[in-house]
Parts: structure tokens; C-alpha cells; sequence
């Protein structure tokens, strides 16, 4: 087990580990991705208030979640490299962070398409629409720190506070339609209770759910190798990758 | 199949919310992907401009 780790906490193994797996999650969130698809468009029948319109739960829960799970992941990894100084660590967090930016705009942009046919309006001021905007301008602000500074062990330490700090908006924005009036419905799924959606409805959300979740997973593989390889660059076995292969491994 | 489309009126919105999420998606794919390689090229050519300077 430690044997393992100790050899996954070394940059050219983490970095061939991150090749092998890479298509290993990209493939199969492919073929997820289209059952999914056809599950939540074609199987499922409409909904009893909102009709066909509910559909867009099947785009719309997934990327909100993954929004959410790519943040933890960032602010968690932020944390490890802020304690046990780990570059590979913020090698993850960095790369998640254009990640999580694109399944917030995603978020954002299919809850505005729902929220204009069945409440009347693209937009409100609402707890739950208010937090995630701000998770969306957490991603932003990450990203543009890490620019704004050129050594990379300033922009480590910089953009992890920012991204360890910033993580009490995320119970914020899971609790929000709970906490306070929302014009936002709550949750669909808990870990804890039975879903509140028919199993027909359920099952493909959950395909869809698991197909972004891999498809994270594959994205965050290959954000994680060109971290990877602009960090270690004068390192020998990158020098030896760079000589030895083409355009592509 | 026109009522496929249509969505039951809801057509214009949920064809609009799954573009909007496939080309994210797609774009997402597509600029991790061109990353890793410009970082590559970019390492690539500073490694061969360095072994020229050094005889």
C-alpha cells in the first residue's frame, strides 16, 4: 500500500499513470454518455407538471455536481500541497481549474434555459443562483491568479488559499435551498433518502451523472501531464520522453 | 419524429440546454488536449535550442 504510494508520488510515474488511464475514462464516458442520452430523451417519459421540458435535469444535475465535486477536489488537493509542500498536489489543483469553470458555466447556462419556460425568468437573485455564480467567479479568480503570478510556487501557495478558503461556498450552495426561501427545487437525489424521482426518470440521470464524472476524471488526466511536464522540464526523464517519442504518448 | 423535436413545446429550451452543454463539453476536451500538446512543442523547442547552445 505506502509502496504504492511512495511510487505514485514520483512525477514520472504519476505522470505514465496519468497517460495509461487517460482513454481508459475518456472511452467509456463516450458510451455512457450516449446511453444517457437516449435513456433521458428518448426512454423517459414526460414529466406531469413540467412535460418534456424536465429533460434538461439530464445536462443540468451533472454538471452542477461535477461543478461542485471538481471544486472539493481542487481545494482538497490545494490543501495537501499547502501542508505537505507536494507539488504533484497542485499539479491536480491546477488542472482542475478550467475544468470546474466550463461544468459551472454549464450549470449556469441550462439552469437559465430551465428557468425561463417554468419560472417565468433566465435569472433571480436567488440563494442557490447567487452561490453558484460565485463558485463560477472562484474558478475566474484561480485561474487568473495563477496567471497574474509567474513563479509557480508563489502561484501555488496563492491560488490554494484562494481555493481552500473558498471552499465554505460549497455547503452554501448544497444547503442554500434548504437554508433559505429558493425558488429553486430541492435536491433529487440524497444519498441518504429515496430519490424523489421515478425510477424510469432515475436511471438515466444517474448514467449521465457517472458519464461527466469520467469524462472529469479523463480531462483532469490530461490537465494533470502538462502540469506535470512544465514542472518537471529540466528534469531527465522528460528530456528522454521529449527525445524519445513522437507526437504522441 | 416532429414531435421528437418539438419536446412537447419545449423544444427550443431543451434543444438549446443540451447544445450549449455538448459544445462545452467538446471545447473543454479540445483545449486540454491542444495544452498538452503546445506545452510539449514548446518544451520540445527549448530543449533543442539549449543543446545547441551547449557544444
Amino acid at each position: 500500500m505506502w509502496n504504492w504510494f511512495y511510487k505514485l508520488a514520483s512525477p514520472p510515474h504519476f505522470y505514465r499513470t496519468a497517460t495509461v488511464l487517460e482513454p481508459w475514462l475518456f472511452w467509456p464516458a463516450l458510451v455512457l454518455l450516449a446511453i444517457g442520452l437516449y435513456g433521458g430523451l428518448v426512454m423517459a417519459p414526460a414529466d406531469y407538471v413540467q412535460g418534456d421540458g424536465y429533460r434538461i435535469i439530464y445536462v443540468h444535475v451533472p454538471s452542477s455536481y461535477l461543478s461542485m465535486f471538481t471544486y472539493v477536489t481542487m481545494a482538497v488537493t490545494s490543501a495537501i500541497g499547502l501542508i505537505w509542500r507536494m507539488k504533484l498536489a497542485f499539479c491536480v489543483a491546477a488542472a482542475c481549474a478550467p475544468i470546474g469553470a466550463a461544468f459551472t458555466f454549464m450549470s449556469l447556462t441550462t439552469g437559465a434555459i430551465w428557468g425561463q419556460p417554468m419560472w417565468g425568468t433566465w435569472w433571480v437573485w436567488d440563494p442557490r443562483l447567487t452561490s453558484q455564480l460565485i463558485l463560477f467567479f472562484l474558478y475566474l479568480g484561480y485561474m487568473f491568479l495563477r496567471q497574474a503570478l509567474a513563479e509557480t510556487r508563489q502561484a501555488d501557495r496563492a491560488s490554494g488559499v484562494l481555493a481552500v478558503v473558498g471552499v465554505v461556498n460549497i455547503p452554501i450552495i448544497h444547503f442554500s435551498v434548504e437554508w433559505w426561501n429558493s425558488l429553486h427545487q430541492p435536491a433529487s437525489l440524497s444519498k441518504l433518502e429515496t430519490p424523489a424521482i421515478a425510477g424510469d426518470m432515475l436511471w438515466p440521470l444517474l448514467v449521465m451523472i457517472l458519464a461527466y464524472q469520467l469524462l472529469m476524471l479523463a480531462l483532469l488526466m490530461t490537465g494533470i501531464r502538462a502540469q506535470v511536464l512544465e514542472r518537471e522540464k529540466n528534469a531527465r526523464w522528460v528530456g528522454e520522453l521529449l527525445d524519445t517519442t513522437g507526437h504522441e504518448a | 419524429m416532429n414531435e421528437f423535436f418539438a419536446m412537447g413545446g419545449y423544444g427550443t429550451y431543451v434543444w438549446s440546454a443540451y447544445s450549449i452543454s455538448f459544445v462545452v463539453l467538446a471545447a473543454t476536451v479540445w483545449f486540454a488536449r491542444r495544452n498538452l500538446a503546445n506545452t510539449r512543442e514548446r518544451l520540445k523547442r527549448q530543449r533543442l535550442s539549449k543543446q545547441d547552445r551547449t557544444p
